[in-house]
């Protein structure tokens, strides 16, 4: 067979080549690229054709071959007035591909481009609103200068059209504008102020886009917008979530203060300067609580935390970043384990984030500590990923797991993977410098390594070894020698500059060796690296001083060597050196103090991390990523010294007091104000109201706030217990007095209103006392009673407005409940009521757009302060080493909205496991009731586990009595509430509040005075107190000198 | 010269780097978003089948098109491959024979109804004749072994991958015999947070065909089982040119499921030449540029447990390498999560029909590696 076509070959070898030829042409052909020149033309003679013909389906051809030249990279530009005209097609397919074409070649063309703007601006007034967007997104992909005009019209009208698509279509043609014309700045900002208006979950990521773009500095536009777009946030779709976290990270660096320095350092230092007198130490306590997070910086931290269960990657490592840089420390280790999980992506995404790992791990070991085994290394990890993760092991390394990672280290370095060998090599010096324990051991290892075979191993070991001797210079002679040994065969410069510079540098203790060496050096000095000659020129140098009488020669051979070195480096070190060392007549003072200079103690290095200087950058972002800072970049404020005005924020309760007049008024009323008027989306949003916000926030809250609390737990128990002590003995007094009147109502709650206020007094007498001020202030008088008085007439109120709107609710949502799908407010009704008038298109646009934004009836506000204090459950004593606390979170119970929230921290203060810890027999007075929390399997010795349950108390203090048990043993435990935590606070507004005190005075209404010492009469003092004890909140008043409190 | 770039690499560079150089951003988001692009191309019943080179070279129109809707001004617009779907349709034979005789385009000219609801994931008026849900219970075992066998870091990772088609807005729920076990869990957005925190029930309302719905992670704190044990003999002489290699695979705590697909590969050094081996089972290759020696085992019989045996040539003079070869292992458990989660009941709400639901679990090999 082949000596066939041997034969045929030498027959007709040039007939070959002409085939062959003509192959190489057919197969290239269809492709077109390698065609004539003139065939080319004419294909696109005929793509003219085609697009000129009636045709659509061969005009929709035309495109496509066009489109696929573009793909290929080939100029199409010459067909560009034969595509314009299309641009007008109905078909849509056509259109979309002239799109495509237009914003290619337009920036080219601005003449002829032209044409096509009327067929914009007659599609932008399209009535579907897909052609209305797609129209905008091209008119602003088109770079011409000329029609910056048009463009900035057709934004503003986008931004106020009905269609939210159409909305974020404007937002994303805002940046474009920009980039075309930064002029029109000023104006574009109008626009994004009124974008960020916008309710629809659709536009906020884009807008917040636009405004990073745009005008990042202007915070002040963020104000208004702060808690609706925290709210938002989990429904936004994911690229939207990144791009406001981000945001939402630098203006809560600008607006809260830090929540970092607590406590510890606070008190350490009060102690120091003060004796711990009692005073003082309520001084301290007082100085501490002045730290409270702002609830907007804790609504912040609250509603991003699920989103750290997104899985999209990007936006799991912007809640951590958010975490990182504003949450309070103890918080963050919270992130740990989101971020663990996103090493199990590709390998891009890991890197960035083991990158972001390695700068957290630096400043904070203990978060990722847990997770240290995730990052062992496996052989199929690419280089990059291996020394990431070594980085971070080197970071997380400390006395307790340092023998398991050099264990580990120790076949990383055996690794065929040589850089990531060497890579390892110097792992284990950093540890070594790290951790003293294991210093020794380590260099004993590092010079077991100097026996490799693989050089670039051994040379590693040697720099390293030279680190590590440097400081510690005692007796190593022996490791010394060996390493003088390894003169003969390594060939590595810096292997080899290391080893005479330590030679060196303890030439006087070897002083057997040392000369030898440098004997050995002036041999082969010529073929030496640059750095290798350097160091020999130093080994000479001090061998010249310490042992002159052996080297002398040797050292001016070797000058004399590096005098006519090609290097200039080299020679005028010799120059200089020479200078200094060999005593003549011109030699100045200096050549006294050569030993000194050339021996004198040197600084050991510090073995530091690469990742050190990178936690100035904002995490996640391409500077950090980068070390350097990037254009664009955003700069992360530092924390302010005092907060800025916290009522800037403020929008809600205004909304809310217009939300309360009767539907249909209301109605008017904002289609009225609004600048785009969709009565029905108004209406939509209205009744989803910021109830469903609250909830959203408690699920995750609680959480979040028992992290703060564990923190100053401690420091609050003792005052705070003994107060709670008088506070539930004159409450029980109270109790039995009232059962009668109790019993007979159903919901009353005027006994608890009345224990209340009797706190409120004893409060404000208690501390009176402790200060020891016997007046009485008459005005005092009158003014604690009015606002006791007029706090538990607004407790009253609220509440039974409350049940008002809640039976009325109830009904609504089962109608809707398939519908509405979304998570965040399940008791909202959205009671969209289809006007005959809308378009169906419309109706479509609609069923997006109930957000929860602040406008319910009642909304159940955020605890205004949430105690720090704890109780005992159970006695580490008498449980048998198990210990439980519980304290009050203040958030809405999540099994049923007449049970207040408890949670139970359990502690195993045994040193074995403690099994199945569940709730048993429950003894509980008739009608009340408690959701128990799920078994715990097991808690191990030291751990501790919180758990919450619910509890409804049917609004009366009695105590709920249930057995706590483990495996073995059962203990009878009770809670008891205090009055004030049966309470729930309400947003409403001054005006709201004065209605509906005026609806029931009479029966439920009680008075009494409180005496307060003149320094507790303070607004900031008072409502301090009173949200010390119960779960209230402020309304915001006109008047100075009258607080009220919903409940 | 624009002929020899190829297509998906061109994408990939233009954008992964091309938001990124016009200013600072995230960069987890261009990777991830770059990584999302694929996603809707090639996965099973959407764009292309497999996204390969030339897939991609004949369809250029269409991924121009998708990309359009994906991305605007280097901003992800819309990545829901649902939500795409409806904007520009995925061609098939049938709508491309369609398209031609009724001059229809496969462009949908009304914006997707998910877009603006609450249910972006899911389009309206989804119809299916037989209505069904499938639930794939994957976990992987990622694991180190040390040479003596002992197991230096293992853990699950465990997806539910569903396939769903059921008629209209089905609201589903699944729930587990043994939530807790799942340790750290990521949801598709669909999944509703708040009744997973307080109840430890999966809510949601599926998108239409097949989504992930969760994926999970058992810690490294439980004890993982292992189900394969590798025993092995490489040894390199340092006199000789020959080496000895042999490894022996069996099954360890499988719950009596049988192991199947089981791949041995490994990375040999560089010294070696070439190998000369024999199975038990199953076939095995080398290739001697690569140094990749793999071996395609199949099942394992625990009455006769396969076995790789033979020799190795090593470079003349060369001395030996350090490092024995890491051994990395592909396997598969069917009917078993190695966890040991259990759904333990799947119900539908909102919807009157009765689907048909299934259930599957499968163990696999994640990142596996024996060290020798």
């Amino acid at each position: 067979m082949s000596s066939n076509s041997f034969s045929y070959n030498e027959q007709s070898g040039g007939g070959e080549a002409t085939e062959l030829g003509q192959e190489a042409t057919s197969t290239i052909s269809p492709s077109g690229a390698f065609g004539l020149f003139s065939s080319d033309l004419k294909k696109n003679e005929d793509l003219k054709q085609m697009l000129e013909s009636n045709k659509d389906s061969a005009k929709l051809d035309a495109m496509k071959r066009i489109v696929g030249m573009i793909a290929k990279g080939k100029n199409a530009s010459e067909l560009f007035p034969a595509v314009v005209k299309n641009v007008a097609s109905k078909n849509i397919e056509i259109k979309k591909l002239v799109y495509v074409y237009l914003v290619r070649y337009a920036e080219e063309q601005q003449d002829l481009a032209l044409l096509s703007i009327s067929t914009f601006q007659r599609a932008l007034k399209d009535p579907n609103q897909l052609i209305r967007a797609s129209a905008l997104r091209v008119l602003s992909s088109i770079r011409v200068p000329i029609i910056v005009p048009i463009m900035m019209l057709a934004i503003k009208e986008a931004s106020a059209d009905l269609s939210p698509y159409v909305r974020k279509n404007a937002a994303h043609a805002i940046q474009k504008l920009y980039s075309l014309d930064p002029e029109q700045k000023e104006m574009l900002i109008e626009v994004i102020e009124k974008l960020l208006k916008d309710k629809s979950t659709l536009v906020a990521g884009s807008v917040v886009m636009a405004f990073e773009e745009v005008c990042p500095d202007r915070i002040d536009l963020i104000h208004k917008n702060y808690r609706k777009l925290c709210n938002l946030l989990v429904d936004v779709e994911e690229w939207g979530q990144v791009v406001i976290i981000h945001m939402l990270t630098r203006y809560a660096r600008t607006q809260f203060v830090s929540p970092w320095k607590e406590g510890d350092e606070l008190e350490d230092n009060e102690k120091n300067f003060y004796e711990s007198d009692d005073d003082q130490k309520e001084k301290t306590d007082k100085r501490k609580k002045l730290y409270t997070m702002d609830p907007d910086h804790r609504l912040l931290i609250r509603n991003t935390k699920p989103l750290l269960q997104s899985r999209n990657a990007a936006v799991v490592m912007a809640v951590a970043q958010l975490y990182w840089h504003i949450s309070p420390k103890s918080e963050a280790g919270i992130i740990s384990k989101s971020l663990v999980r996103l090493l199990r992506s590709n390998r891009e995404v890991q890197y960035i984030v083991l990158q972001n790992i390695a700068t957290m791990s630096i400043q904070r070991k203990g978060i990722f500590e847990p997770y240290l085994k995730s990052f062992y290394v496996r052989s199929t990890d690419p280089t990059m990923i291996k020394t990431l993760k070594l980085e971070i092991l080197t970071n997380l390394a400390n006395e307790a797991n340092i023998s398991t990672l050099l264990r580990e280290f120790q076949t990383y370095v055996k690794s065929q993977d040589k850089q990531f060998a060497a890579a390892t090599i110097q792992t284990i010096g950093r540890c070594a410098t790290n951790i003293l324990e294991v210093t020794d051991t380590c260099l004993n290892g590092l010079v077991c390594l100097l026996s490799n075979r693989d050089e670039i191993v051994v040379a590693e070991s040697v720099v390293v070894i030279k680190k590590l001797l440097q400081m510690q210079p005692a007796q190593h002679g022996e490791i010394i020698k060996h390493m003088a040994k390894l003169l003969d065969s390594i060939t590595v410069p810096v292997a080899r500059a290391s080893i005479l510079w330590l030679i060196g540098e303890n030439c006087e203790r070897v002083p057997k060796i040392a000369p030898d060496v440098l004997r050995k050096m002036a041999k082969s000095f010529t073929s030496e690296d640059d750095l290798v000659k350097l160091q020999i020129l130093n080994l000479g140098a001090k061998l010249y001083l310490t042992n002159s009488k052996q080297t002398k020669l040797l050292t001016q051979y070797i000058l004399n060597l590096g005098k006519y070195d090609q290097n200039y480096d080299i020679r005028d070190r010799t120059r200089f050196i020479r200078q200094l060392i060999v005593p003549n007549e011109k030699s100045g003072a200096l050549s006294k103090y050569a030993k000194k200079i050339f021996l004198a103690q040197k600084p050991a290095p510090l073995l530091e991390s690469p990742f050190k200087d990178r936690d100035h950058f904002q995490l996640g972002t391409l500077s950090h990523t980068l070390n350097i800072k990037a254009t664009g970049y955003l700069e992360l404020s530092n924390w302010p010294e005092v907060a800025p005005d916290p009522s800037v924020r403020n929008v809600e309760v205004m909304e809310l007091a217009k939300e309360w007049t009767p539907a249909g008024k209301a109605k008017q009323e904002n289609s009225a104000k609004k600048f785009y008027s969709e009565s029905e989306e108004e209406e939509d949003s209205s009744d989803s109201s910021s109830d469903s916000e609250s909830e959203s926030g408690s699920e995750s809250g609680e959480q979040g706030e028992s992290g703060e609390e564990g923190d100053s737990n401690e420091d609050s128990s003792e005052d705070s217990s003994s107060e709670q002590d008088s506070e539930s003995g004159r409450e029980s007094g109270l109790e039995n007095k009232r059962t009668a009147k109790r019993n007979s109502k159903a919901k009353g709650k005027s006994d608890s209103e009345d224990g209340e206020k009797e706190n409120e007094k004893s409060k404000t007498s208690d501390s009176s006392n402790a200060e020891s001020s016997s007046i009485e202030d008459s005005s005092s008088d009158s003014e604690s009673e009015s606002e006791s008085e007029s706090e538990s007439e607004s407790r009253r109120v609220t509440k039974e407005k409350e049940k008002k709107t809640k039976q009325d609710r109830t009904p609504l949502t089962k109608d809707v409940s398939l519908l509405d799908l979304d998570d965040f407010n399940p008791v909202s009704t959205p009671v969209a009521l289809p006007t005959p008038a809308l378009s169906p298109s419309l109706m479509a646009d609609l069923e997006g757009l109930n957000l929860s934004t602040s406008s319910s009836v009642i909304s159940v506000s955020t605890p205004a302060f949430v105690p720090t204090k704890t109780h005992v459950l159970l006695h580490r004593m008498s449980g048998k080493g198990l210990a439980a606390h519980y304290f009050f979170p203040r958030q809405p119970c999540i099994f049923g909205d007449k049970m207040v929230s408890i949670q139970i921290t359990l502690n195993n203060t045994t040193d074995r496991k403690i099994e199945n810890i569940h709730i048993g027999e429950k003894k509980l007075p008739i009608g009340m009731k408690m959701h128990v929390f799920n078994p715990i399997d097991s808690l191990e010795p030291e751990g501790s586990i919180t758990v919450s349950m619910g509890i409804d108390f049917c609004d009366s203090t009695q105590t709920a009595s249930f057995q706590l048990c483990t495996k073995d043993d059962c203990f009878s435990v009770n809670i008891q509430p205090p009055v004030g935590e049966l309470l729930l606070p309400v947003a409403m507004s001054e005006k709201d509040f004065k209605k509906e005190q005026g609806m029931l005075t009479g029966m439920n209404e009680t008075s009494a005075v409180i005496i307060a010492a003149p320094q507790n009469f303070t607004p900031s003092v008072i409502f301090q107190k009173v949200v010390n004890v119960a779960n209230v909140g402020a309304v915001p008043s006109g008047q100075d000198n009258i607080h009220r409190y919903e409940e | 010269m624009s002929r020899t770039t190829s297509l998906p690499k061109r994408i990939k560079i233009h954008f992964m780097f091309f938001p990124a150089i016009l200013s600072d951003s995230t960069t987890v988001l261009e990777f991830q978003f770059s990584c999302s692009i694929p996603a809707p191309l090639h996965s099973e019943n959407d764009y292309f089948g497999v996204c390969s080179e030339p897939v991609i070279k004949d369809n250029v129109v269409v991924v121009y098109e998708v990309l359009e809707e994906m991305l605007d001004n280097g901003f992800p617009l819309a990545t829901e491959s649902n939500i795409l779907k409806e904007l520009i349709k995925p061609p098939t034979i049938l709508r491309t024979v369609v398209n031609t005789i009724t001059g229809s385009t496969n462009v949908g000219d009304q914006l997707p109804t998910g877009q603006l609801s609450v249910v972006p994931w899911r389009r309206t008026g989804v119809k299916y004749t037989n209505n069904e849900a499938y639930f794939d219970v994957i976990e992987e075992i990622d694991a180190i072994i040390d040479k003596s066998g002992s197991t230096i870091t293992a853990e699950i990772q465990g997806v539910i991958d569903a396939c769903v088609k059921l008629t209209g807005m089905p609201d589903l729920t699944l729930s587990f015999m043994n939530p807790r076990l799942l340790d750290d869990v990521s949801f598709h957005p669909c999944v509703r947070f708040k009744r997973w925190e307080s109840e430890r029930i999966l809510s949601f309302i599926p998108p239409d065909g097949n989504f992930r719905l969760l994926s999970y992670h058992v810690s490294a704190q439980n004890l993982v089982a292992i189900p394969v044990y590798v025993k092995h003999n490489i040894s390199f002489r340092d006199s000789s040119s020959l080496g000895r290699f042999e490894i022996t695979v069996g099954p360890k705590q499988t719950m009596g499921k049988t192991i199947e697909g089981v791949t041995v590969t490994s990375q040999m050094p560089k010294g070696v030449l070439n190998m000369n081996l024999t199975p038990s089972q199953g076939t095995h290759t080398f290739d001697p540029v690569t140094k990749m020696l793999s071996w395609d085992v199949g099942k394992i019989n625990p009455q006769k447990l396969p076995s790789l045996k033979g020799t190795m040539s090593l470079q003349a003079g060369a001395s030996k390498p350090d490092e024995n070869p890491t051994i990395n292992l592909q396997f598969k458990i069917q009917q078993l999560a190695i966890s040991g989660l259990k759904v333990n009941r799947l119900d539908m709400y909102g919807e009157k029909y009765k689907p048909f639901k299934g259930i599957k679990y499968m163990t696999k090999a994640g990142k596996f590696q024996v060290r020798t």
